[in-house]
């Protein structure tokens, strides 16, 4: 069963963002980078299901500069069998022509299951898997919670508003995780040092031109000062009156 | 809430390290961060170490990790340093557990041990299923240990021991003790599992530092184990000096870790404490005591750079390891009491790590061979003159 775990590269979750001057991208010197929270789920799950086939490759597939090199290792020190880095320099945010690139990658080494997250934490977009499946045409789950693989089908639990859903995907199939699947693994120190002998790509990456494109950026306004209204049980009433009608918190 | 530490590297000294050495680097902080941190605190308080995290620190690989083979990751001297620094962030008590079972345990095994030894013992040390002390400080022999009374006699074929070792890191939690003792005279290591009848292990209690961390007494009383369990390879007090040198390396390494832990949380309060209207940051009082943490902590981690490209070239003398481990216990301890002054009657609690790194800084700068007595071994080294006894 070949495997390809779908992996971008975002800033670390900590960074201080800040607007770049051409006020549509983020300003990336200084900025570290690492792997996508929710795309640690789809890598665990990856390494999980070829535990219990006992065999399989792990693919892990990302899109961005050379620099995406870094996070590919991280994936290879936790158990990755190979790594591809399709190279662009562009800034991309259209998730149809990522989603193309990856396709065309795709098609030439054929998977059984794509995994990805959810959505990236940088972006929101929450748009890769989705068009992956239609461009592929494999079925596709998405959020997936809990997932089991049995005689070539999946099923899957999702949490959707108010309830459990749960579901049976075939395969190929793009599946997208959520958090709650499972527990990432650390790369063990073992993991690491195995990760520099394991195979390492890159290839231009084939993009189509892109539909949409970000406008401008900006960040949130400044929260404002706090305020003290008063003390003691007398600032009370001025505190509700400020909670109701200023604040229509309560 | 997550760990909010960030440490300082005001000399971009991370550009001396190797894209490997720095994901080791940071799978070990990350590790600390998810998951001794959050525990770190009611394991001081209550006097215990966090023994459920013994297994995770194996599959994580840090046991014996700058040994190669039985299941140990090969690390270059600058990766396992690193490690100790990342430990020793969280807790010298935690450092403090996985020096003695790598350096000081897993090591001597691997160096002066039988084939039958090695695969006895270090795959399930480097998995962290079997523990490890090391006994060489007696109660009234610790700077002098060759004067050590612990003696080994042969009976048959088997070795009798008795006497008794003090301040031994991991000597009630261990499955295996490393007992150095007079054979005819001569000092040898001496593996005994702690089920053997006779060896029982201690606490010491009612500890300021090191609290986080097992420190016991151990008592051999005719205890008798089969002749295979002598280490063949190594004979006097050079044998264990070998073992301390490869843990004080680990020290020099592992202390900048409590240092840059006091910097960060006192960069922190500084700049979120407000005095007279202004965040104490501002003031030049505060700023040059931050600027003398960040400028020893900078100058320790090129000392310890330095110290591994030796290590790594062969070249490394005990007498350097002494410098360095001198150096920076002394830094790392000032930094924590500089620190301590900084957070003002806040530092006193535990809301804060200061004073647990402080207090365990104590224990540091004294075991593993004195500040005094590595200045003396420095000493020796420049003038061809021993001061030491």
């Amino acid at each position: 069963m070949d495997i390809v775990v779908c992996i971008k590269r975002v800033p670390a979750t900590d960074t201080a963002i800040k607007i770049a001057a051409d006020g549509k991208s983020i300003e990336t010197n200084g900025v570290s980078f690492e792997m996508n929270a929710y795309d640690e789920f789809a890598l665990e799950q990856a390494l999980l299901i070829k535990e219990q086939l006992g065999e399989g490759t792990v693919t892990a597939l990302t899109i961005g500069p050379s620099l995406a090199q870094k996070v590919m290792r991280d994936a290879l020190a936790r158990g990755a069998d190979k790594a591809v880095v399709l190279t662009t320099d562009e800034w991309i945010y259209d998730g149809a022509q990522v989603a193309q690139a990856l396709a065309t990658y795709l098609q030439a080494n054929p998977a059984q299951i794509v995994l990805c997250g959810k959505q990236a934490v940088d972006s929101d977009n929450n748009q890769l898997a989705g068009n992956l499946a239609a461009r592929l045409g494999f079925g596709c789950v998405t959020e997936v919670t809990k997932l089991e693989l049995a005689d070539g089908t999946f099923t899957a639990e999702r949490d959707i508003e108010g309830a459990r859903e749960v579901v049976t995907c075939k395969t190929p199939a793009v599946i997208s995780c959520n958090k709650g699947l499972n527990q990432p693994r650390y790369a063990n120190l073992k993991g690491i040092m195995k990760a520099k002998k394991k195979p390492l790509e890159e290839a231009a990456a084939d993009l189509p031109a892109a539909a949409m494109e970000i406008v401008s950026l900006e960040l949130p306004p400044a929260r404002a000062d706090g305020r003290i209204i008063g003390e003691g049980v007398d600032a009370v009433p001025a505190l509700i009156e400020a909670l109701r009608n200023e604040a229509k918190a309560i | 809430m997550s760990d909010p530490y960030k440490a300082l590297d005001f000399y971009n000294v991370d550009d001396l390290y190797t894209e490997e050495e720095l994901m080791i680097r940071d799978a070990v902080r990350s590790w600390v961060s998810d998951r001794f941190m959050p525990v770190i605190e009611e394991h001081n308080r209550a006097a215990t170490f966090p023994r459920d995290l013994i297994p995770e620190l194996g599959e994580l690989g840090v046991y014996g990790a700058s040994l190669t083979g039985y299941g140990c990751a090969g690390l270059s001297p600058v990766a396992s340093g690193l490690i100790c620094q990342e430990l020793e962030r969280g807790d010298s008590g935690l450092r403090s557990f996985v020096s003695v079972q790598g350096s000081l345990c897993m090591f001597p095994i691997w160096a002066y041990g039988t084939e039958e030894q090695k695969q006895k013992y270090l795959p399930d040390m480097a998995a962290g299923k079997l523990i490890g002390c090391f006994g060489l400080t007696e109660a009234d022999f610790g700077s002098n240990p060759g004067g050590m009374l612990t003696k080994a006699v042969e009976d048959g074929d088997h070795y009798v021991l008795n006497g008794s070792k003090y301040w031994i890191t991991n000597g009630s939690t261990c499955q295996v003790a490393i007992v150095w003792a007079k054979l005819n005279g001569v000092i040898r290591g001496f593996l005994i599992d702690s089920d053997t009848p006779g060896f029982t292990g201690k606490q010491i209690k009612n500890k300021f530092s090191l609290r986080a961390s097992d420190t016991s007494e151990l008592v051999l009383e005719d205890c008798r184990i089969p002749k295979s369990q002598i280490l063949p390879g190594i004979e006097g007090i050079k044998g264990p000096l070998s073992c301390l040198t490869q843990a004080r390396y680990g020290i020099a390494f592992g202390v900048i870790g409590s240092a840059q832990a006091a910097y960060d949380e006192a960069l922190r309060y500084s700049q979120m404490r407000i005095s007279f209207d202004k965040p104490i940051a501002r003031y030049q009082l505060v700023q040059n005591k931050l600027v003398w943490m960040a400028s020893e902590i900078t100058k320790a981690q090129l000392l310890c750079w330095k110290l591994a490209q030796m290590k790594e070239a062969g070249t490394m003398h005990h007498y350097h390891v002494s410098m360095a481990k001198r150096n920076n216990c002394w830094m790392a301890l000032e930094c924590c009491r500089i620190g301590r002054d900084i957070l003002g009657a806040n530092g006193i609690t535990d809301e804060y790590q200061m004073m647990r790194h402080m207090c365990n800084l104590e224990s540091v700068i004294t075991y593993e061979g004195t500040h005094d007595i590595h200045g003396l071994i420095i000493g020796r080294q420049l003038t061809g003159e021993d001061a030491i006894t």
